[in-house]
């Protein structure tokens, strides 16, 4: 009962205490905002740990039980175990322990991200130009009407994007202008995609203050868990 | 089956490895010439720059840099520029990350910009850092009130009240523009959300190009311009080339997103060629399959 009771009360005061502070922004409830803040600061930090364990419980369950590619497990807990240990014992750092920062020059942490994080995540970012050739190629297929608009925009805004739609379309005439690839690449992003995304936003905001709504009064405590 | 239409089928149906090879071959010889081409500044980027030009010098500046390196190649461009301008306008500004890597982007662009081509700048004095602090956009929300709540030292474990140029700053609503490089959640849109519209702070930023889409709907209300991806940020070094002719100089330090946009067009091209090809190859077996 209590183990219920006692994290529905706090989520109750805290919700509506953070929706009167944005409409009435004075003593108590703006001091009680920034406390609040600040305890979810704290909780932020301590999911870190929460994180760290559980990827170690999750590739350690894969590889204990020999599944499938566990060899890419064994490599992110060697991986994740490594960087720790170098970060919290200052391993391979100028000046030892009591030395400069775990991220200062010539540190084997500072290694570690400069000459393997850093380059895998610029390579990884670099493969999704691949990936979107091979995939615009057998996507963009002017199947049905539908397919021809969703082809055509595609069309307009990567040229848009390059000077070669700039120079294509030079020659219209300034009267009609509107017909200028950048023109219309700009006018599809800021009219068209400007409506459809906020319409999507606001259908967004609503549904999270009704789930939000739910949470606060109780009536979702999906949050809780099962007993 | 005749040789046209096995030829006509093979295309349609072709190897995605086929396709590796060609967009790798573009982005290679490409980057070889070292191709680039003009770019015409659009309004939301010229909106970011005109702010920037107009501030005083001395206003305050903040710079969150929430991105890690999955995104560096398209953002790194931008801050750059963003850095280089700052200095060159002698703005005061604040380095914040809400991002864990994003401390390592504020550290390398320190190094890499104002260590090296501003060495007249001052820690403390010209600019400061304040670090990486989890809890997303709870940070932006405290520090909209109050600073030293969250922040006790800086990025290096200074004492945040020994940092002259903190003096008399208690929260950011004193601050005259928040100009973000944002790759994700948390990023822009909660700076916008949590700081810009309630402090009544101006905002502005640049992020990734598939993210700008989701954040066009702030402009112009809420948000002063916006740079999408490395395009927007070769169209703010055109601007910076224009304003600041020392930059024409050295193309590989301050021409980075210009040459980066090189091989993103012709990549752009090939893609287009694709897409044609896939679609004549497309049409011509729907017809032949409709004789039949």
């Amino acid at each position: 009962m209590t183990r219920r009771t006692i994290p529905l009360f706090i989520t109750a005061f805290v919700g509506f205490v953070l929706v009167i502070a944005y409409f009435i922004p004075h003593p108590p409830f703006d001091s009680l905002r920034e406390d609040f803040s600040i305890f979810f600061d704290i909780i932020a930090s301590v999911a870190f740990i929460l994180g760290a364990g559980n990827l170690i419980k999750m590739h350690g369950n894969r590889i204990s039980r020999r599944e499938e590619k566990w060899g890419y497990s064994v490599v992110t807990v060697v991986g994740f175990l490594a960087v720790l240990v170098v970060g919290l014992t200052k391993l391979g750092n100028p000046g030892g322990f009591r030395g400069s920062s775990v991220t200062a020059e010539g540190s084997w942490f500072q290694y570690a991200y400069e000459y393997v994080f850093r380059p895998c995540s610029a390579t990884m970012f670099g493969l999704l130009a691949f990936y979107v050739a091979s995939a615009s190629f057998r996507a963009f297929r002017a199947k049905n009407l539908e397919a021809t608009i969703l082809l055509l925009v595609a069309f307009i805004i990567l040229l848009g994007r390059t000077f070669v739609g700039a120079m294509l379309t030079s020659w219209i005439p300034d009267s009609l202008g509107f017909l200028r690839i950048p023109y219309l690449a700009e006018k599809i992003m800021t009219v068209l995609n400007f409506a459809g995304n906020r319409a999507i936003m606001i259908g967004i905001a609503l549904g999270i203050v009704s789930t939000s709504l739910k949470v606060i009064v109780g009536i979702d405590r999906s949050y809780l868990g099962s007993d | 089956m005749g040789r046209f239409a096995k030829l006509v089928e093979t295309v349609n149906t072709l190897d995605k490895r086929w396709i590796f090879l060609v967009v790798g071959a573009a982005v290679v010889i490409s980057t070889i010439f070292r191709l680039t081409f003009p770019e015409i500044p659009t309004p939301m980027v010229k909106a970011i720059f005109e702010k920037i030009e107009s501030l005083p010098a001395g206003s305050r500046v903040l710079l969150p840099f929430d991105y890690d390196p999955g995104s560096e190649p398209e953002l790194q461009p931008m801050a750059d520029a963003y850095v280089r301008h700052c200095a060159e306008k002698k703005l005061q500004f604040y380095f914040i990350a809400l991002w864990p890597l994003g401390q390592n982007m504020v550290d390398a662009t320190v190094s890499r910009v104002l260590n090296a081509e501003y060495p007249q700048l001052a820690y403390g004095h010209d600019y400061m850092n304040f670090g990486y602090k989890s809890g997303n956009e709870g940070v932006v929300a405290v520090i909209l009130t109050d600073i030293k709540k969250l922040y006790t030292t800086d990025a290096q474990g200074a004492n945040i009240d020994s940092i002259p140029m903190l003096a008399g700053i208690s929260n950011i609503r004193s601050f005259d523009l928040i100009l973000t490089v944002s790759a994700g959640y948390p990023g822009l849109k909660e700076w916008i959300q949590y700081a810009g519209t309630p402090g009544n702070i101006p905002v502005a930023g640049g992020c990734t190009a598939v993210q700008a889409p989701l954040l066009y709907p702030y402009y112009p209300g809420q948000m002063v311009g916006l740079m999408g991806g490395i395009k927007a940020a070769a169209e703010y070094e055109a601007l910076l080339l224009e304003a600041y002719p020392k930059f024409r100089g050295d193309k590989t330090r301050f021409q980075t997103a210009l040459t980066r946009m090189g091989p993103q067009t012709v990549t752009h091209l090939v893609i287009i060629l694709f897409i044609v090809i896939g679609n004549v190859t497309y049409q011509i077996l729907r017809r032949r399959r409709g004789q039949a």
